[in-house]
C-alpha cells in the first residue's frame, strides 16, 4: 500500500522538501505588516461588526445599505428627516417662494471639508445633480426642475416647472440613496463610475491607507466638525461624536460575531440572527435590543409579462393563496420580532393603510384562491419561482410560497440558485421557460417603500419599471396626484387609493415586516434609535 | 539541474496560458452581473447598461480578454469592478495571513505529528500505536469548524485565555500574532497532524523492516540513532511529499477556518469574489493559486535531492 502512495506520489512529482517553503514562509512571515484586523478596542475605540463588509465607497452609485450607512458617517446632508418622518435643517436652512416654486437655501456657518476647505453652494449643486442621476426620487424631482443654482458660496436656488411639495422630504430621505454633499470636484464626475476621492465633510473621517475592502474600515473623528445644536433625532439634529474612533469588522461567521461580543473584543453587533439570541442572553455584559422599530417589509413580486401572472386574476389568486403568518413565522420564528402588517408603505409610518390585505394577514384563504384560479381558466402553466440560497433573510419565503400556491392549484417550478445568478435573472425579460421568471422574493427597509414616490414597486412605467415591468397607467395617474397633494391629509388619502389599487392589481405582495435586533456591549451608551445605524452620539465607558 | 530548471520554469507558461484562457472564459460562462452587486436592487436597466459600459463588460469578450492579457504582460492584474481596487494591492493584503497560518500550522503539524507517527511505528500495535491511530482518524473525521468552535468555546470563553477571532502581523506585535494564531492553527493542524502522522507511521513500519536497520541494531546502535538517523530519514520521501501538499492546500486558502477566526485570507478573497462576479480578483486569484502550486512542486521536487542523493535531475 505504501509503495503504491509512494509511486503515485513521486509520479506527479509532487514530493517532499517542504522545509525550504517553511523557511522562507518563516522569513516572508517576519516582514509581513499587512491585513490586520483590529481584534481589540482600546479606549475610544468603538469596534463595530456591521452587517456586511463595506466594498463599494460610493454612496451615490450604490444602493447597498453598507454604503449608505458609510456615507452617512463620512458627508453630511443638506436635510434630514428625523423620527417623526418631519424634514429638518441640517447643513442648510431654507425659504419656499410663496408660489411653492422656489426653494431657496443658505448653508450654515462653519461647515468645511475634510481636506479643510470650506463647504460651498457650488459643491451641494454639483452633488445634487449627480444624485439626481442615480436616485429614483431624485429623477422625479429633477423632471420638474427649472434650474438649480448657487447663487453665491452659501446659498443655492433650486427653481422648480411645477409645484413638488415633497421636495423636502425627497432631499431628506435616508435611504435608498440620500444626497450627500461632495466637493464640486468629486462630484461632477460621472454618475456611473465609481469615485476615488473619499473627501467629505461628515463627523468622521475615512481613514484610507487602513481600508481593506470587504474587511475593514476605520473612521475617525473629524476635529473641524460643527454638530448642530438641536438633540439628534434619527439623521437630523447634533452629530456629536463622543470617541476618537470607529472600525468596522467584517465576520463573516455570526457565532464567532457573537463570541467576540461576550468577550469583550468587539463593542457592537449591527444584526444578530434570531436563532443566536439565547446564546447572546446569557451575557450580562450585553445588551440586545431592536435599533429600528420600523425595521424590514420582505415582499413577493411577479412577472407581468409573461402567463400566468399577466392574468390579474391569476395574481390575486396567489396573493389569497399567502399568509404573513406563515412566511414570518418560517424566516423569523420568534413572534417578538415580527409584525402581520398589510400596509404597503409599513406599519408605523404615516401612510399606513392597511386595506385589501385581510386575506394576508388572517392566514391565508386557500379554497378561495382554489375558486379564483378556475375562474381565471388558469391552464397549469409552470410558475417559475426564483429561490436564492445564499441570503438567510432570503431563503425561507420561496419555500412557504411554493407550497401555499401547490396547495392552491399552482404549478411550482422552484429552481434554486444563488442570489447573484437571481438578481441577473430577474433583470432577464426572456420567457420563463427561456431564462426569465415568474416570481422572486426580496426585503426592503421600510424607509425605503414607506412614500409612492420611492417605492420601486410602485412605477407602472411597463419596461421603464422595476422588474416584473407592470404596464398601469392607474398607478402612474395616482403617482402624480400624490406628488401634486400638498397637505398631509391630502397625501393620505391618495395613499390610501394607492394601497387599494396596489392590492387589487397585486403589483407586490407584502408579507409582513420584521425587525433585526442589535447587540451591545454595555460599555456602549447614547446610540440612538434609528433605522441608519450612526455612531455619533455614542459615549464609551473605559 | 539548472537545465531542469529552466525547462520547468519554461513549462509554466503554457500551463499558466490555458488556466488563464479557461478562468476568464469559465467566468464569463457563469450566470451573474456585477454591474447589478454595484447598482443594487434600484436600479433601472439602463443605468444597470451604463455601469456595464463604464466598467469594460459590455465590450466583446476577445476585447476583454485582450484587455486582460496586456495587463498581466504589464504585470498587472487588473482592477476589482466592486471596490475598484488594485487586485495585487487586495491579494497582497491578504496572502500574509494565509502564508502566517499556512507556515505556522506546518509547523506544528510537523512537531507533533512526525513524533507521534515514528512512536506509533516503534510501539508498533501497542497501545501507544493504537492511540496515535485513534487520533488520526478522529482528526480526519471531525469537521474543522466543530473543532475551531470547541477550541474557541474552551480557550477563549470559557478559560479566556486567547482571543476569539482576529489577526494581527507578526512585524506589528509577534506575541498577539502568536495568541490569535494558536486556535486557528492548531484547528487546522489536527488534520494535518492526523495526515502526516498515518504517514509517517506507514513509512517508518516499512523502514524498519529492511536489513540495514536491523544490522544497525546488531552493531549495537542506540535506539533513538536508528530510529531518527537510520529510519526516519529514508522514511523521509513520503513524509514530505504529504507536508509539500498540505503546505499548498493551506496557501490555497481555508475558507471555513478563516471564517471561524475571522482571519482576513486569501479564501475569503476569493470566496467573496465569487459571490460578487468580482472577474478580474477570481482571475487574478486563481492565477496566483496556479503559479503558487507550480512553484511549490518545483521546489519540492527539488528538495528530494536533498533528502535522496541519488536523485539527479
Amino acid at each position: 500500500m505504501l509503495r503504491i502512495q509512494e509511486r503515485l506520489f513521486r509520479g506527479r512529482s509532487l514530493g517532499r522538501g517542504a522545509a525550504l517553503g517553511l523557511l522562507a514562509g518563516a522569513v516572508l512571515m517576519a516582514g509581513s505588516s499587512m491585513a490586520t484586523i483590529p481584534a481589540v478596542a482600546e479606549g475610544k475605540t468603538v469596534t463595530a461588526v456591521m452587517h456586511s463588509g463595506l466594498r463599494v465607497l460610493d454612496p451615490i452609485i450604490t444602493t447597498a445599505h453598507i454604503t449608505r450607512n458609510h456615507g452617512y458617517m463620512i458627508y453630511d446632508v443638506l436635510v434630514a428627516v428625523d423620527e417623526n418622518f418631519e424634514p429638518q435643517p441640517q447643513m442648510a436652512d431654507w425659504a419656499i417662494s410663496d408660489d411653492n416654486l422656489v426653494y431657496t437655501f443658505t448653508l450654515r456657518d462653519g461647515l468645511t471639508f475634510h481636506d479643510g476647505n470650506p463647504v460651498t453652494a457650488a459643491d451641494a449643486v454639483a452633488s445634487l445633480r449627480r444624485w439626481g442621476k442615480r436616485d429614483s426620487g431624485g429623477q422625479l424631482l429633477f423632471d420638474v426642475t427649472e434650474s438649480l443654482e448657487a447663487k453665491d458660496d452659501k446659498t443655492l436656488v433650486w427653481t422648480l416647472k411645477s409645484p413638488f411639495p415633497a421636495l423636502l422630504e425627497i432631499v431628506g430621505k435616508q435611504s435608498a440613496v440620500p444626497p450627500f454633499i461632495m466637493p464640486e470636484r468629486v462630484a461632477s464626475g460621472s454618475a456611473d463610475e465609481a469615485i476615488t476621492d473619499y473627501t467629505g465633510s461628515g463627523p468622521f473621517v475615512f481613514v484610507e491607507e487602513e481600508y481593506q475592502p470587504g474587511v475593514s474600515v476605520t473612521y475617525r473623528k473629524f476635529d473641524d466638525y460643527v454638530p448642530r445644536e438641536e438633540p439628534a433625532s434619527w439623521m437630523a439634529g447634533g452629530k456629536n461624536v463622543k470617541v476618537d474612533e470607529v472600525k468596522w469588522v467584517t465576520m463573516p461567521d455570526a457565532q464567532t460575531a457573537i463570541n467576540a461580543l461576550m468577550s469583550g473584543e468587539i463593542d457592537y453587533l449591527e444584526q444578530v440572527q434570531i436563532d443566536l439570541l439565547p446564546i447572546l442572553e446569557t451575557s450580562e455584559n450585553v445588551t440586545v435590543e431592536t435599533r429600528d422599530e420600523l425595521g424590514y417589509q420582505t415582499i413577493g413580486r411577479m412577472n407581468f409579462k409573461y402567463p400566468p401572472f399577466d392574468n390579474v386574476k391569476v395574481r390575486q389568486a396567489a396573493m389569497m393563496a399567502l399568509s404573513q403568518e406563515d412566511v414570518l413565522g418560517t424566516l423569523i420564528g420568534n413572534p417578538d420580532y415580527y409584525t402581520i402588517c398589510g400596509a404597503i408603505f409599513g406599519c408605523g409610518t404615516p401612510l399606513a393603510d392597511e386595506s385589501g390585505s385581510e386575506t394576508l394577514t388572517s392566514g391565508g384563504d386557500i379554497e378561495g384562491a382554489k375558486k379564483l384560479l378556475e375562474e381565471a381558466g388558469y391552464d397549469g402553466t409552470p410558475v417559475v419561482l426564483m429561490q436564492p440560497t445564499d441570503v438567510v433573510s432570503l431563503t425561507a419565503q420561496p419555500v412557504v410560497a411554493a407550497q401555499a400556491l401547490r396547495q392552491a392549484g399552482f404549478n411550482v417550478d422552484m429552481q434554486p440558485m444563488d442570489w447573484q445568478t437571481l438578481v441577473t435573472r430577474r433583470a432577464s425579460q426572456a420567457e420563463p421557460s427561456e431564462g426569465g421568471w415568474n416570481m422572486f422574493f426580496t426585503n426592503w427597509m421600510v424607509p425605503e417603500i414607506n412614500s409612492p414616490l420611492i417605492s420601486p414597486m410602485l412605477n407602472g412605467r411597463g419596461d421603464d419599471a422595476w422588474f416584473g415591468w407592470p404596464k398601469d397607467d392607474e398607478i402612474e395617474a395616482l403617482r402624480a396626484e400624490f406628488i401634486a397633494a400638498d397637505t398631509s391629509e391630502k397625501q393620505k388619502e391618495v395613499a390610501s387609493k394607492i394601497q387599494k389599487h396596489t392590492l387589487e392589481n397585486v403589483l407586490y405582495i407584502p408579507l409582513g415586516q420584521y425587525a433585526s435586533p442589535q447587540a451591545r456591549s454595555n460599555k456602549l451608551t447614547g446610540m440612538i434609535p434609528s433605522p441608519v445605524p450612526v455612531f455619533w452620539n455614542i459615549e464609551k465607558a473605559d | 539541474m539548472l537545465g531542469y530548471i529552466i525547462r520547468r520554469i519554461l513549462a509554466v507558461i503554457p500551463v499558466m496560458t490555458i488556466v488563464a484562457v479557461f478562468v476568464f472564459l469559465l467566468l464569463r460562462l457563469t450566470p451573474g452581473d456585477p454591474a447589478a452587486i454595484i447598482a443594487g436592487d434600484m436600479a433601472t436597466p439602463a443605468q444597470l447598461e451604463r455601469i456595464r459600459t463604464s466598467l469594460g463588460l459590455s465590450d466583446p469578450l476577445h476585447e476583454q480578454f485582450i484587455t486582460w492579457v496586456g495587463l498581466l504582460l504589464q504585470g498587472e492584474l487588473g482592477t476589482s469592478l466592486i471596490s475598484n481596487t488594485p487586485v495585487t494591492q487586495m491579494i497582497g493584503q491578504r496572502i500574509w495571513p494565509t502564508v502566517n497560518i499556512a507556515v505556522l500550522t506546518i509547523i506544528l503539524s510537523i512537531l507533533i505529528a512526525v513524533p507521534m507517527g515514528v512512536l506509533a511505528a516503534w510501539r508498533h500495535r501497542t497501545w501507544v500505536d493504537y492511540v496515535v491511530m485513534a487520533f488520526s482518524v478522529l482528526g480526519f473525521s471531525i469537521p474543522v469548524f466543530v473543532i475551531g468552535y470547541l477550541f474557541i468555546q474552551t480557550f477563549s470563553i470559557e478559560l479566556r485565555w486567547l482571543p476569539v477571532q482576529g489577526y494581527i502581523a507578526p512585524s506589528e506585535d509577534f506575541s498577539k500574532f502568536l495568541s490569535r494564531a494558536i486556535l486557528p492553527c492548531l484547528t487546522l493542524a489536527t488534520i494535518y497532524v492526523a495526515l502526516i502522522a498515518r504517514m509517517t507511521r506507514a513509512s517508518m513500519l516499512e523502514v524498519l523492516g529492511e536489513d540495514y536497520i536491523r544490522t544497525a541494531r546488531a552493531k549495537g546502535v542506540k535506539e533513538t540513532v536508528v530510529l531518527f538517523r537510520h529510519a526516519l530519514r529514508n522514511a523521509a520521501v513520503p513524509i514530505m511529499t504529504i507536508i509539500g501538499t498540505g503546505f499548498a492546500l493551506l496557501i490555497g486558502g481555508v475558507v471555513v477556518t478563516e471564517s471561524v477566526f475571522n482571519i482576513p485570507g486569501i479564501g475569503r478573497l476569493t470566496v467573496d469574489a465569487i459571490l460578487a462576479r468580482d472577474y478580474p480578483v477570481i482571475q487574478g486569484m486563481i492565477l496566483l493559486t496556479s503559479g503558487l502550486y507550480v512553484f511549490i512542486n518545483l521546489v519540492i521536487d527539488l528538495s528530494y535531492t536533498f533528502f535522496d542523493p541519488r536523485i539527479r535531475y
